[in-house]
């Protein structure tokens, strides 16, 4: 109980109260006045999109990744191990990298048009295209058929097929009525994820689909931001929040559903045979250096190559490799974009990501602690914990809008006006401090944070604890030699996790940053928006820096997941 | 429990300890210079610009150093200092303009200033009574076009806005969206002026059908979109200002005798911008001097050649170049304040729903 108490407090100022703002706000109609029923039809027609884009998204992600699961499930072939990481790299890229990395290519500046126009041939369009969203989802969610599909694959009892096979079935039929059926648990559970990922997709949206097209989360940005309509945005963001909570629900099911494999069989891999399993696995090699390469290649490249000339400049530049927009990022020009060296961004995403992994862990640890000891009040506490992870970062940001932007005290009963006026110097002071992003941001990580530690905890026997105290240690010793070793290594990974979570994250960042404390995933949207070769360089060499930094991350991730595992 | 909430409480009496300023309990004399400069924030749209040198001058008179935050469009930036009005993010706001003035003024977000130098200013160009807001430049927000790509493709130049939906002209204007950009919001209003509501709605499906392209801001519109500007886009028309092609003539590579672009008089809005200070500034005294020198004749001259606008100051002489190039349109569509006051919104609500969905 005392354990779990500052983790609930937290959650409680943080996540709670801007939630019961937004609810307040988005449930009280007078609110919506001259607009009135307008409301409601352009809901209707963003949740038409919200649905449609994203049934759309998972179902080509689906048919491209089936057979790349298939590949990874039956072929053995040269740098497998390389491929099966580019291909889970995406899902762990920031949005904002894989947007700016298919601008790099596909764009109006990107590669294939440069070559295009060079050619006298006339450019493709590619941002602000419905393509260019479905592109980029299919683009970072393949990785999730792979690993969840293809696992279950692996694991199929070969003996069914060839039974089935050798009493007449065509490999079709067989396909049909063995495969599929063992695999719709594991390709359900995938979908379902899928789509929650795509229905709350927003980076994507906002930076490839244009000024054109609007999921929930982008217009609840465009209605807060834009249209300064803060009570639509809280009513989108209530419709939000009720449709990821059903979602979860759905996938939650689906998933438990999957922890029953038929029986698992280690399938021999083998390298391909016929000529039409070589092509197969070629074309599918082929597919994936260049579908899941070429985005992350062009973004370095065009951070260091000068192709056009800056905003305003009228003289004709020579195409050239360049380092001047690394260099531009630590200059503090008057009239620039900020006022403020670029780096600083860089720094400040870094501050913020430390700080998110504090804080996350000061409070994960003993919350976590508390959970693993089985309880009543644990088992309690356990959903409210995971809440947050239901509700979407620019939800969050607009809560922190909503809730913070105001002295507290405007809003608590009169009774408590001590309790106010002391909670409204509270307020104040975080608002004027950059503090309001990493706390957003911890409200993200700790879920995640609680349930690896949690897990960890768990995998400690008690009878080591036990023993060791039995042979004379006492409870710091015990802690010291049973629990932090292995606790370690778990600590590296949600650390990880809180830190790269922070660093990409840019819906609640997008809503919250102010203008003097950018952070990196900000800063390039706002160079990515401004005209110019200059402001474009230098969003290529931001992104390019917090891809090499996520990149870091993950590696440390995967390292320590590999040892565990080992 | 307790422990930890009385650890919560010391630590946010700290921060707030940390966070805001002492005050002073004597005020400075004003002869004494404090010995590191003040910092004087000024908030303001993207494509805001003022010579170094002029700045310099405020800068080493009043030992201060100007910061300008420079926070997207017109209609961003205003969203922005709005949803940040409690704890404001600069002392100034500079760039606020007639189309969305009343946005501003109901959300109550500047204090008034009386200042001296209102007195040589012309009243048309005073919006605002209680001068919470007051004005520095103005200028015709007008459709310009590419001379060359017209002359190229032997195609004669639309000389209304009716034109602008002939089949010839399919794709070939770019427009910002009037929710973030003042300019496009400036030119939907020119076309309510003209076509009145809800007839303006039909205008603009009918330009939706002729592949009307619509970006966030001026600065993307211009620089990246329009075919004339160093962007080599691919549209030869913008909206943009009736002085712009005086600014492709200072700035060419080589020099021109004559504007490479040139303004439709059709449909154009008379934009006017106000400078005003920021609702709970600390440095109130200082922000004053600073609008007053942007009323004075050192900035106001400044004005044409770095934004490309006209001076409020009838007495601020203007660059030759602009004389020759800028253009002023001879009657420039106008809508009353209060009845755009009380229809923006609803305006670029249904402006949206029709141009972009």
């Amino acid at each position: 109980m005392k354990r779990l108490l500052p983790a609930f407090l937290f959650l409680g100022l943080f996540f709670f109260l801007p939630l019961a703002r937004i609810l307040a706000l988005g449930l009280n109609p007078g609110q919506f006045g001259l607009l009135g029923g307008a409301v409601w039809l352009r809901l209707l027609e963003v949740l038409r999109f919200t649905v449609f884009q994203a049934l759309a998204s998972t179902f080509l992600t689906l048919l491209l990744g089936l057979p790349l699961a298939f590949l990874f499930a039956h072929y053995t072939f040269p740098l497998k191990p390389l491929l099966r990481t580019i291909t889970a790299i995406p899902f762990m890229l920031p949005t904002i990298v894989v947007a700016a990395g298919f601008n790099a290519l596909l764009g109006p500046r990107g590669w294939l048009n440069l070559g295009l126009t060079a050619l006298d041939l006339p450019p493709i369009e590619f941002i602000g295209t419905l393509t260019a969203i479905l592109t980029a989802h299919v683009f970072y969610n393949t990785g999730i058929v792979i690993r969840m599909v293809g696992a279950a694959w692996a694991a199929l009892d070969p003996r069914l097929e060839q039974a089935a096979r050798s009493l007449g079935a065509h490999p079709v039929q067989v396909f049909l009525r063995i495969t599929l059926p063992l695999l719709r648990p594991s390709i359900l559970a995938a979908a379902a994820l899928i789509f929650l990922f795509d229905f709350t997709s927003y980076g994507v949206i906002l930076l490839l689909g244009g000024p054109r097209f609007a999921t929930l989360e982008v217009e609840i940005y465009l209605q807060a931001m834009h249209f300064l309509n803060l009570p639509t945005a809280a009513m989108l963001a209530l419709t939000q929040l009720v449709c990821t909570l059903g979602l979860s629900v759905l996938y939650s099911r689906y998933i438990t559903r999957l922890a029953v494999p038929v029986k698992p069989v280690e399938r021999i891999l083998q390298a391909p045979q016929t000529a039409l399993q070589r092509t197969f696995v070629f074309l599918a090699f082929s597919f994936i250096l260049l579908f899941f390469l070429l985005p992350m290649l062009a973004l370095p490249l065009r951070s260091v190559s000068r192709l056009e000339p800056a905003r305003g400049q009228r003289t004709t530049i020579a195409p050239a490799l360049t380092l001047e927009y690394y260099q531009e990022l630590f200059i503090n020009r008057r009239g620039s974009v900020f006022y403020i060296p670029p780096i600083n961004a860089a720094r400040n995403s870094l501050t913020y990501a430390s700080l998110t992994v504090l804080i996350s862990l000061t409070l994960g640890f003993p919350a976590a602690m508390a959970l693993s000891r089985p309880g009543k009040f644990a088992r309690l506490s356990d959903p409210l914990l995971m809440l947050p992870l239901g509700a979407s970062a620019v939800t969050l940001g607009l809560g922190y809008i909503v809730t913070f932007n105001h002295p507290l005290a405007s809003f608590l009963p009169s009774a408590l006006t001590k309790l106010g006026a002391f909670s409204s110097l509270v307020t104040d002071s975080l608002l004027k401090s950059p503090l309001l992003i990493p706390l957003a941001h911890t409200t993200i990580a700790l879920p995640f944070v609680i349930r690896n530690l949690q897990a960890a905890l768990a995998t400690i026997p008690n009878r080591y604890r036990e023993a060791a105290a039995v042979l004379g240690a006492s409870p710091a010793q015990v802690w010291w030699y049973i629990d932090r070793p292995i606790l370690s290594r778990a600590v590296i990974s949600s650390s990880a996790f809180a830190f790269t979570v922070s660093l990409g994250e840019f819906g609640a960042a997008s809503l919250l940053a102010r203008p003097e404390y950018p952070t990196l995933p900000t800063a390039i949207f706002r160079f990515l928006s401004q005209p110019g070769g200059m402001n474009y360089g230098q969003a290529m060499a931001m992104a390019t820096l917090l891809m090499l930094l996520t990149g870091l991350s993950i590696w440390l991730i995967e390292r320590e997941r590999v040892t565990r595992e080992l | 429990m307790k422990q930890i909430l009385s650890f919560l409480l010391a630590l946010s009496f700290l921060l707030t300890a940390c966070a805001s300023p002492t005050p002073s309990m004597t005020p400075a004399a004003p002869t004494e210079q404090p010995p590191t400069p003040r910092t004087l924030t000024i908030m303001s749209h993207d494509s805001f610009a003022a010579s170094q040198e002029v700045i310099a001058q405020f800068e080493q008179q009043n030992n201060v150093k100007i910061a300008f935050l420079e926070a997207g469009d017109t209609g961003s930036a205003l969203n922005k200092a709005i949803l940040s009005k409690d704890a404001p993010l600069a002392d100034l706001f500079f760039g606020i303009d007639n189309t969305f003035l009343s946005r501003a003024l109901e959300a109550d977000i500047f204090e008034p200033y009386d200042s001296p130098l209102l007195a040589q200013i012309p009243a048309e160009f005073k919006l605002d009574p209680q001068n919470r807001a007051l004005p520095v430049d103005y200028g015709d927000v007008c459709i310009n076009y590419d001379k060359t790509w017209f002359a190229e493709k032997g195609l004669s130049v639309p000389t209304s806005l009716d034109d602008l939906l002939k089949p010839e002209y399919k794709g070939l204007l770019v427009v910002e969206n009037p929710a973030t950009s003042s300019p496009g919001l400036a030119f939907l209003l020119a076309t309510i002026a003209k076509y009145g509501d809800p007839g303006y709605l039909e205008y603009w499906k009918a330009l939706r059908e002729n592949g009307v392209v619509v970006v966030d801001g001026w600065e993307t519109a211009y620089y990246t979109n329009f075919s004339a500007s160093s962007g080599k886009g691919p549209q030869p028309m913008v909206v943009s200002y009736a002085s712009s092609p005086a600014a492709e003539v200072i700035f060419a590579s080589q020099p021109l005798t004559e504007a490479p672009t040139a303004s439709i008089f059709d449909g154009c809005f008379r934009q006017i911008e106000f400078v005003g200070i920021l609702k709970g500034t600390p440095n109130r005294e200082l922000a004053e001097k600073f609008v007053d020198f942007m009323l004075s004749l050192p900035f106001q001259e400044d004005v044409p050649l770095q934004m490309f606008v006209y001076p409020v100051l009838p007495t601020a002489k203007l660059p030759d170049e602009f004389i020759k190039y800028a253009q002023t349109a001879p009657n420039p569509a106008s809508l009353p304040a209060e009845q755009i006051a009380a229809n923006r919104e609803k305006w670029i609500e249904a402006w949206t729903q029709v141009v972009l969905r």
